[in-house]
């Protein structure tokens, strides 16, 4: 029987090697993701060590003529929303008793936010980057060594994030033993899309309570950047179940659900830039936590019921609303949330909620240097 | 007998090279078709798959080239592959279009026994496996059993990997079908040692490196490995 399915989706599509470890997670998992000690310890580390509540903040010169607020993910520590994954895997990964972290990451976030988890608990930390991206994204690289970490250039194929997860699987794959996989987003084999979702489901329950505290009612739309799609996920879970329109924004050159088809990768069926063959297909952009050819498959269920769309924007109109947010409103976000903020203009709504998954500072020298 | 499995990319040289292991004293081919994203396989299979792709090894023409092999060999002949392919092509589409170029079984390297089990394929067990799923992957596969000898990717290693002898012996204890063992298996004393053990033996990796070579070499190479196993005695392990 197939687990971990979203509709047609998800699914556990590894070598069987790996499976003992993911069923192990899953029990983990199950076992402590109640009320219990593991969630009081988690929330703990959120509030006082990542800095959470986030602040909920209105953006009137942003976006005149609408009530946009935008979710502060950028204000977390280390800078990105992958700080609320990151803490919550470290603990299940010392609770299962790996010591050694093996991790993937793209922009870097992810990977900075496993390198400080890791610092932080005492564990050993391997990153696996892709070139491009270790180029493209410097700061980040500096600062997960500062942190302790190691990390692993990946030289072959896109040399971005797509060839930075397969060589973290293939990683863990030999050292599953001892090695706990600590993956960045809502993709994966089962359970990882559903540990992260719900990992990140703080998000969208602090978002829900903020807006109904400042505006007396729930927004029109709730919208996100989507790559492997954690951060939008974690905002959706808050307003999944109420009257608000989830939107979700991909890259132009990365829109696995706006142009995808369905496709096996990095272990769970989903929507990819595939080719007809199903051989998978070179993602393009500017922001390299976007620059991913698949998508967790719980959006790909949720495009395919129409509970939530999708929609891409391009890398000049992500940059223009990059600049246009520091100029009106004193934040500089990183370039992924760029893409929701680009598409803000496109909505006719008037109250919007909008996750601004991470801060720019990592971003500075590729959109300076254009 | 101990039987010697040799795995091969779908090529252009395919055939020959196919044509040649056999002469060698291989008795089954394994086909690769390639997939951009080969999570089983280390960076020897995984360039191989990269070449294959740039050369428009696509999944019709590995069929071709299935067809091809099957004209010049009459040993069984496995194509290996990912489940994205399936996706694309269709999952009983593809199973039913290899059988018709000639392909006697499947594997699958990212398909799990439990997942998609309407696909009748061999199914892979690792050391990883506990005795539960060991007999879920005995129920559902076809033939025999592949035993991954090693935690890790596919390609060559300094020494059989010490955890094939408890692999082989929890298996056994679940199953009287023929194990195959591969993964990290490149030299004639290698393949003896894992020929002691299982019943067969599947050298992926280097066979590809000396198959660079051409024919002639590759021939040479299976020909070693042949008379390695041929001297295996078989272990009594308990």
């Amino acid at each position: 029987m197939s687990v971990g399915l979203y509709g047609a989706y998800g699914g556990c599509y590894v070598p069987e090697t790996l499976i003992p470890a993911l069923d192990e997670l899953a029990m983990a998992w199950d076992q402590v993701r109640g009320h219990g000690p593991f969630r009081d310890e988690l929330d703990g580390l959120l509030k006082t060590y990542a800095g959470r509540p986030t602040p909920l903040t209105l953006a009137e010169r942003f976006a005149p003529g609408k009530r946009l607020y935008l979710k502060r993910e950028d204000l977390l520590h280390t800078g990105a929303h992958k700080l609320n994954n990151a803490l919550g895997q470290g603990l299940l990964a010392r609770r299962l008793g790996k010591r050694r972290i093996v991790a993937e990451t793209g922009a870097g976030q992810h990977g900075v936010a496993v390198a400080t988890v890791c610092a932080r608990f005492g564990l050993d930390c391997v990153v696996h980057m892709g070139a491009e991206d270790m180029r493209r994204q410097r700061p980040n690289v500096e600062r997960m060594r500062l942190l302790g970490a190691e990390v692993k250039p990946v030289e072959f194929g896109t040399q971005t994030l797509k060839e930075a997860t397969s060589e973290a699987v293939r990683d863990w794959l030999a050292t599953v033993e001892s090695s706990y996989y600590l993956i960045g987003s809502c993709v994966g084999p089962h359970p990882y899309p559903k540990l992260v979702a719900a990992l990140q489901a703080v998000i969208g329950s602090e978002a829900r309570a903020q807006i109904l505290e400042a505006e007396g009612r729930l927004p029109e739309v709730a919208i996100a950047c989507v790559g492997g799609g954690s951060n939008a996920i974690g905002l959706f879970s808050g307003f999944v179940d109420d009257d608000v329109r989830l939107l979700g924004v991909e890259a132009e050159g990365a829109a696995s659900l706006v142009r995808g088809r369905p496709g096996v990768l990095h272990g769970a069926r989903s929507s990819l830039l595939a080719d007809e063959d199903g051989q998978v297909l070179d993602a393009h952009s500017l922001a390299p936590g976007l620059d991913y050819p698949g998508v967790g498959p719980e959006h790909a269920f949720l495009r395919d019921s129409g509970r939530a769309e999708y929609f891409s924007v391009d890398d000049a109109d992500a940059l223009e609303a990059f600049r246009r947010l520091a100029r009106t409103e004193g934040i500089i976000p990183a370039l992924e949330p760029a893409h929701a903020l680009a598409h803000v203009a496109n909505l006719d709504a008037e109250l919007v909620v909008l996750c601004l998954s991470g801060r720019g500072d990592k971003d500075l020298a590729e959109v300076v240097g254009l | 007998m101990k039987r010697l499995v040799i795995y091969l990319m779908s090529g252009a040289e395919t055939p020959e090279l196919a044509e040649a292991a056999v002469e060698g004293g291989a008795d089954l081919i394994e086909l690769g078709f390639p997939f951009s994203d080969p999570l089983a396989d280390g960076p020897v299979i995984r360039r191989a798959a990269e070449r294959a792709l740039a050369a428009g090894m696509r999944t019709a023409a590995c069929l071709e080239c299935l067809a091809a092999v099957r004209e010049r060999v009459d040993v069984p002949l496995v194509p290996m592959t990912y489940a994205s392919l399936l996706e694309a092509y269709g999952y009983e589409r593809f199973a039913d279009d290899a059988r018709a170029a000639g392909a006697a079984r499947l594997i699958v390297a990212d398909l799990p026994a439990g997942e998609r089990p309407d696909l009748h394929r061999v199914q892979l067990v690792a050391p990883t496996s506990t005795d539960e799923r060991l007999r879920l992957a005995v129920e559902h596969t076809d033939g025999w059993l592949y035993l991954v000898t090693l935690t890790g990717t596919t390609g060559a290693r300094d020494r059989l990997s010490p955890e094939l002898a408890g692999l082989v012996s929890r298996a056994r204890a679940v199953t009287g079908l023929p194990l195959y063992a591969g993964f990290g298996i490149s030299t004639p004393e290698q393949a003896r040692a894992a020929a002691e053990l299982a019943d067969g033996i599947v050298v992926g990796s280097r066979a590809i490196e000396v198959a660079e070579a051409g024919p002639r070499a590759l021939r040479d190479y299976v020909a070693s490995l042949r008379a390695a196993i041929d001297a295996a005695v078989p272990a009594i392990i308990g």
